[in-house]
């Protein structure tokens, strides 16, 4: 399954959009349920398979949703599943065990429907860049058609209700993958974090093996879903984002007067490795591209470009890896094979 | 450096403490520094939801003197309010107006505020009259003719017959398209 998917980069990691030097993409997820059924975590299987069949009703009488590709749970095997979460189609919760979810993914893979995750359905869409109007429209577009055909349960006080109070009202979560790494260097990341955690927001790093921030990444999403027009929710992130990207260019500015020799070494250094090592795991290959995207943005390394960083990204996942080369590898081969795959990538590039 | 108080694992928070003019200095791996309680900014705290809950579930009740086995439970599932407090989720949508009255506090301590501003469904309950929405109405509909049929309310069954018959008609006009 999804061997073609495999092949070819997603299009919400394709470069494109506005800010995507710094912001990878951007997420807006909706979450509904269906009236008058038990939510999936407290439902018997019966209340669960209704759910899908209500679901599988809608796709047959739905122009759009009809088009997208449908997958049940408990046909996607365990590597596949890992696929998808690499490529952000479904959610780790998507995994608990319960097989009657199933997901639809939407054309480009720019949107995917879980049914039966938290809720009876989780909505989501990507947008490659700073996008959220963009990401939330392709959502409201599903959300509006499902809504045709399904009474969603809902509340005049607490809105759109879901299974956790923490997403009730509008049951919208918008999160951008943002690239920071002028504020970790500076040494200004904590500062900035806790104020965005202030101004309302949640901040994520992904860690790796060690204490550092894989790849610097960081995910900023709203906290609030209740007392917010989704119009604001859009607003406040884009705002939060364009500030987050000024104070990242001043550290930038500030690591380049200040420290121009060191920083040009370790993108020229991480260049080296990437396009030479012969074994690498995904963690290393997500902290040395972040160091070639720095460099690309900084004009040190200009010949590489935005969209191929994304691809050996998304590629040296470890589901990737194996769904690229068609077989199933352990730790170490995966390794070496990851590292002969950058290389591939890499071949025709460089100064 | 090794953690100094598993001393097994890498330290890899090091920390400053000034307590009453004494400094201290630790160097501690992630785990030990989370158990005494030092979190990085940059964790993943999940939200403190329990926190916010667990603080409620110790509260007064609203009504005093109120005797044992009133409770608040949802009518839809079971749910009582001490399960909710524990468990962080509702167990469906009948939960919001069954524990109404307590979670306009929860809300505005979760969101601050307790009041929905966003989108209102073309649908919703309250203004929805005879546009009775066509699958989950179909299902009710075929759920409600079973018992009458096992039951031998016939009169009923009938009735049930023509309106899921109607609901039937206008699932195939949707279907075609216009």
């Amino acid at each position: 399954m999804f061997e073609e998917m495999a092949k070819s980069p997603a299009t919400w990691l394709s470069g494109q959009g506005d800010e995507s030097q710094v912001v990878l993409s951007t997420r807006v997820r909706l979450a509904r349920n269906v009236a008058g059924c038990k939510y999936p975590t407290s439902a018997d299987s019966e209340t669960r398979k209704r759910i899908v069949s209500y679901f599988d009703s809608v796709l047959t009488r739905s122009e759009i949703l009809s088009k997208g590709q449908y997958y049940k749970a408990a046909d996607i095997d365990r590597l596949d599943q890992d696929f998808l979460i690499e490529r952000h189609l479904i959610s780790p919760a998507f995994l608990d065990g319960d097989l009657s979810k199933t997901v639809l993914i939407g054309p480009e893979e720019r949107l995917s429907i879980m049914v039966n995750e938290e809720d009876h359905l989780r909505i989501q869409a990507l947008s490659s860049g700073l996008d959220a109007q963009s990401s939330f429209d392709l959502a409201m577009q599903y959300e509006a058609e499902i809504s045709h055909h399904l009474e969603f349960d809902y509340d005049k006080d607490f809105g759109y209700l879901t299974a956790c109070p923490t997403n009730a009202g509008t049951g919208m979560r918008a999160s951008i993958l943002i690239h920071l790494p002028g504020l970790v260097l500076t040494r200004d990341i904590d500062k900035v974090i806790s104020r965005i955690t202030r101004a309302g927001l949640i901040v994520r790093g992904f860690y790796g093996e060690g204490s550092d921030v894989l790849g610097n990444l960081f995910q900023v999403s709203n906290q609030n879903t209740l007392g917010l027009a989704e119009a604001d929710i859009l607003s406040q992130i884009t705002e939060v984002a364009r500030e987050i990207i000024e104070e990242e260019a001043g550290a930038r500015q500030q690591l380049k007067s200040e420290a121009a020799d060191m920083i040009e070494d370790k993108i020229w250094r991480a260049f080296g490795i990437l396009k030479h090592a012969r074994v690498l795991t995904s963690d290393e290959v997500m902290n040395l591209l972040s160091a070639v995207r720095l460099g690309y943005v900084m004009k040190v390394v200009e010949f590489i470009d935005i969209s191929l960083i994304n691809e050996i990204l998304l590629l040296s996942q470890p589901a990737h890896l194996q769904k690229y080369y068609g077989t199933e590898m352990d730790q170490n081969q995966q390794d070496f094979v990851r590292a002969q795959m950058v290389r591939e990538k890499l071949r025709d590039t460089g100064p | 450096m090794i953690c100094q108080d598993c001393k097994k694992r890498e330290a890899q928070v090091h920390l400053t403490q000034i307590i009453n003019n004494e400094k201290l200095s630790l160097s501690l791996c992630k785990e030990c520094a989370a158990a005494r309680g030092f979190h990085s900014p940059l964790d993943n705290h999940p939200f403190p939801l329990a926190e916010i809950l667990s603080g409620l579930a110790g509260d007064t009740p609203p009504v005093k003197n109120s005797p044992p086995g009133e409770e608040m439970v949802c009518k839809g599932c079971g749910l009582t309010f001490e399960q909710f407090t524990r468990q962080g989720r509702f167990g469906c949508g009948d939960c919001y107006s069954a524990f109404r009255s307590r979670l306009e506090s929860i809300m505005r301590k979760i969101h601050g505020s307790s009041l929905h501003r966003g989108r209102i469904p073309e649908f919703s309950k309250f203004e929805k009259s005879e546009q009775a929405l066509p699958i989950q109405e179909e299902e009710r509909l075929q759920s409600e003719l079973a018992t009458a049929i096992k039951t031998e309310d016939f009169e009923k069954a009938v009735e049930l017959r023509d309106k899921l018959k109607a609901v039937r008609e206008k699932l195939m006009m949707e279907d075609t398209p216009n």
